[in-house]
């Protein structure tokens, strides 16, 4: 049956199957008929993380660049829309101490505005870092982004009539749907897609795999760097925006550097060059946090109480599987390939023989 | 007609001197060869004419422009493609792909047209694809073009590389020892191209041990030797200069 | 400004400088051979402070028999981090080296909050360095006073080593050309070790000192620090050991002094490393005493 399936027809099909299947399991999430808010809020921030992973993936995988910047350009989206949605007449609440800047302190936006407007401005802060960094071997852009995710945080901090310091931003409006969330997921995953599978997508990938002879060919190495970079950023920036929505709060200490290692752990774990295997890292990685929080609290087994689990066993046992890898398995789940219905049955097809011989074999 | 010239061209690096007031002159539409022992300096006179290196002194001229000093994709859009001494095709991607993306450089479509895959940029991408399909098949690759680059065989992945430069639409192909390490089905399918190339009016600059290629295929010869002209001719006249034999073989073997 | 606050600052920056270069030296050492970023060399800074903290007030040593415990745990440490983290990918693709890197500082990072929780140690009170003395109407502590002086006496350890030794023939050989230097029969694993074992040790006393001016110890004090003398390292010129300590010296007078001269700014005092950093990148990218590399194509 599984041979039959691998054809062309049956697989649009099996893909329309799975997209109605995908669709009737969110909206009997959203209507609250099964699940409670605890995993709407586990999968609304799986979307969020595909997105900024994904994004990450685009600079990363894709072109070859060494970024760690997604938590700064998160923050940027997410200080966005919290600036901006939060309806006037709340501001003065937020802003008890020093008041809201006076020209912000009259615009209200539209969320899809503020949040286009947090990716377009990600994006800037992006260019404005790659002109002098990317001009230059790529290394430095580590440190850079590395460098930029501290500083912006600083700013925040500091800015406080801007961004209300390290008091943060409440009250931000929430989302009425689960469908925002996924809604943008889907639709940024396939404008990411759209422009990996273009002339641009495979100049960026050349990139990754030989600067030189990629000049050679042609490509203006430092243009096309900056483009994907900026365009990483600038979905980045909408995660940051959602992000702010869904938590209804911001503040300085949500966005430090070290955000940036739950994407970097994603994007490696589902395969630096795959956008499929980062969208399944992502739910994978973001469930399996909340599962790890297990680790943090003490453990008794059989009435023992068993020393390691205490606070902060989470994060290590989280960062002993990012060594393990990167050192062991740093294709991830799916390398430089994509998901595909081929793959799946290739997979049924290498178990088959297998269980054939067994009967075989009993059969004394 | 000149297409190139090469005008007292020194190229330094620190205390070494990898060329030495260079002039070299290459006819258009002609094949050209580049001669001499390993170190003389041949590569670096291929980076220098692409822009991977800018040259301490002196210029070069392609068409009647100075490109001296023009980074590499510059000079690439100009017309100048090359292939490397050292295979440096994209690896982990398809035969297909890696023409395409030497398609690139003439795209007009920006980023965002071809991301929303409006109708003009379709019209470019199908272009580029007939294009790419059209040369892979007329150099013997269309066969393999979802192939992953690395895993073809060796003269497979050399004769990669030469379309990939002609899908740049280059004028100017610089060959950097093509046929290095083929055997002889290889080797004759090569000189095939190469003669075709010419017979588009595409012009050649080649360096190559394998003399036998020279002698086929070359209309000129320039012998370089630590750096600096030794001697310039049709290949019989370099062949037979005892200078030349000296150069390669060294001064006691040179009686032959 | 008076003028005893002025040379008070300026002994500061001076101080902080030193700090700098200490550490910049090694992260300009470890990129020359190896190419690659000791994101985790910050967090070993770190380790080591806490090693001080234990050898000390846990297990009640002498401040220099914990000394020498610290340099040697320190060693130890970044030896088992390079043998663990950076070895088994050397011929695996750029990125996952650096993974690896940013992966390992991750993990110590998490380690020490795990092992000793977040909650911020004081570093011990070593008396014969943070003893305040009067200089030229100027108070200032011992720790203050030796810190710019260990640096040189360091410095010029680091380049005899370096220049006069045969291991530091063999690093200059590796660091200019990774390939020949093997086929010429030198023996790269211990060129690395040596280098990381150079580096640690510096990484261990830059820490006592530190401690000794800011004896707040907690998992993430590495962080900043560790980028500030990467940026250093930029500044003067990555590879260049002289170079590190003069980005060092550069870095940690501007920051002195922006406090000094703009305390309203003090906040962004951090965000001065990276205006240099963009600022040295735009113009002179090999940094003030680097030199231009060339690769062959």
């Amino acid at each position: 049956m599984i041979d039959k399936l691998n054809n062309k027809k049956n697989k649009i099909y099996l893909n329309i199957l799975l997209a109605v299947i995908f669709a009737i399991i969110i909206i009997l999430l959203d209507t609250e008929r099964i699940g409670d808010n605890y995993i709407r809020r586990i999968l609304n921030l799986s979307a969020i993380y595909t997105i900024v992973s994904v994004s990450m993936n685009l600079v990363n995988g894709f072109t070859g660049l060494f970024s760690l910047g997604q938590a700064g350009f998160m923050a940027v989206g997410a200080y966005t829309v919290a600036i901006f949605t939060v309806p006037l007449a709340e501001r003065a609440k937020i802003f008890y101490i020093i008041p809201q800047n006076p020209v912000l302190a009259q615009i209200e936006l539209p969320f899809v505005i503020a949040l286009i407007l947090g990716g377009l401005l990600a994006a800037l802060v992006a260019i404005l870092i790659g002109l002098p960094v990317l001009r230059l071997k790529s290394d430095y852009l580590a440190i850079a982004t590395l460098g930029f995710s501290e500083i912006i945080r600083i700013v925040f901090t500091n800015a406080k009539s801007i961004t209300n310091g390290a008091l943060g931003i409440n009250r931000i409006p929430p989302m009425p749907t689960m469908w925002v969330f996924f809604g943008v997921a889907i639709l940024s995953v396939l404008l990411i897609w759209l422009l990996i599978n273009s002339s641009y997508g495979r100049a960026f990938k050349a990139i990754r795999e030989d600067e030189v002879a990629a000049e050679a060919m042609g490509i203006n190495l430092f243009k096309h760097k900056v483009m994907s970079f900026a365009v990483g950023a600038f979905f980045a920036g909408i995660g940051g925006g959602l992000y702010a929505s869904l938590l209804a709060s911001v503040d300085p200490k949500q966005f430090y550097f070290t955000v940036t290692y739950n994407f970097l752990l994603i994007i490696v774990l589902g395969g630096m060059g795959s956008i499929s295997g980062t969208v399944i890292a992502a739910f994978v990685v973001t469930s399996g946090l909340e599962v790890l929080r297990f680790f943090d609290e003490p453990l008794t087994l059989l009435g023992v109480n068993i020393p390691l689990f205490r606070p902060g066993f989470r994060m290590v046992i989280f960062s002993l599987l990012l060594m393990i890898l990167v050192l062991f398995f740093r294709n991830g789940l799916l390398g430089q390939k994509e998901m595909s219905w081929k793959l799946i049955f290739d997979c049924f097809n290498k178990k088959k023989p297998r269980k054939k011989t067994d009967k075989g074999g009993t059969a004394q | 007609m000149s297409i190139l010239q090469i005008n007292n061209v020194t190229m330094q690096f620190g205390g070494v001197t990898a060329v030495n007031n260079l002039n070299i002159e290459v006819q258009e539409g002609k094949i050209e060869a580049l001669i001499g022992p390993n170190g003389a300096g041949k590569t670096t006179a291929f980076n220098i004419i692409t822009g991977v290196y800018s040259p301490t002194k002196g210029n070069v001229i392609y068409k009647g422009e100075n490109i001296t000093g023009l980074t590499p994709d510059k000079i690439t859009k100009k017309g100048i493609a090359r292939t490397f001494q050292n295979i440096r095709l994209f690896k982990n991607l398809t035969v297909l792909d890696n023409i395409l993306i030497a398609n690139h450089l003439r795209i007009n479509s920006g980023f965002l047209s071809c991301t929303l895959r409006l109708p003009w940029s379709n019209r470019e991408e199908r272009h580029m694809l007939e294009k790419s399909e059209m040369l892979l098949d007329k150099l013997g690759l269309l066969g393999l073009k979802n192939e992953i680059a690395h895993s073809l065989p060796y003269g497979e992945q050399r004769r990669l590389e030469i379309a990939r430069a002609l899908a740049t639409d280059a004028k100017l192909l610089l060959l950097d020892e093509p046929a290095a390490g083929m055997n002889r089905e290889e080797f004759n399918f090569l000189q095939d191209i190469i003669l075709n190339v010419k017979q588009q009016g595409i012009t050649i600059l080649l360096v190559e041990h394998t003399m036998e290629l020279v002698e086929a295929v070359v209309d000129h010869c320039v012998v370089l030797n630590y750096g600096q002209k030794l001697t310039e001719g049709p290949f019989c006249d370099c062949e037979s200069d005892p200078r030349v034999i000296e150069a390669y073989l060294g001064k006691e073997e040179a009686e032959c | 400004m008076t003028i005893e606050l002025f040379m008070q600052q300026l002994a500061n920056g001076i101080s902080i400088g030193s700090l700098y270069a200490l550490l910049g030296i090694g992260y300009t050492m470890v990129y020359g051979i190896l190419r690659l970023i000791n994101f985790a060399h910050g967090d070993i800074f770190m380790m080591a402070s806490y090693f001080m903290v234990f050898s000390v007030i846990n297990f009640n040593l002498p401040w220099y028999a914990a000394t020498v415990v610290v340099i040697i745990a320190s060693v130890a440490l970044g030896v088992l981090l390079e043998k663990t983290a950076y070895r088994p990918l050397r011929n695996a693709p750029r990125m996952s080296i650096m993974i690896s890197a940013i992966g390992a500082s991750f993990l110590l990072e998490n380690l020490a909050t795990y092992l000793f929780t977040g909650v911020p140690k004081g570093f011990p009170d070593i008396k014969i360095l943070t003893r305040a003395v009067n200089l030229w109407g100027v108070s200032l502590s011992v720790a203050t006073i030796i810190t710019p002086f260990t640096t040189l006496i360091l410095l010029y350890v680091v380049l005899f080593i370096t220049n006069k030794t045969k291991i530091g023939m063999a690093m200059r050989a590796v660091s200019k050309d990774f390939e020949t230097a093997k086929l010429m029969g030198i023996n790269i694993n211990k060129v690395i070790s040596t280098t990381f074992i150079i580096g640690s040790s510096l990484a261990a006393i830059g820490a006592m000192l530190w401690g000794s001016k800011y004896p707040s110890v907690y998992p993430l004090m590495g962080v900043m620090p560790g980028l500030k003398c990467f940026i250093a390292a930029v500044l003067g010129g990555i590879g260049n050991t002289t170079g590190a300590v003069l980005g060092g010296f550069i870095l940690g007078m501007a920051e002195i002094m922006l406090v000094t001269f703009l305390p309203s700014l003090t906040g962004y005092r951090d965000a001065i490393a990276f205006i240099i950093l963009i600022v040295i990148l735009l113009v002179k990218p090999t940094g003030l005493l680097g030199e231009k590399v060339t690769d062959k194509v």
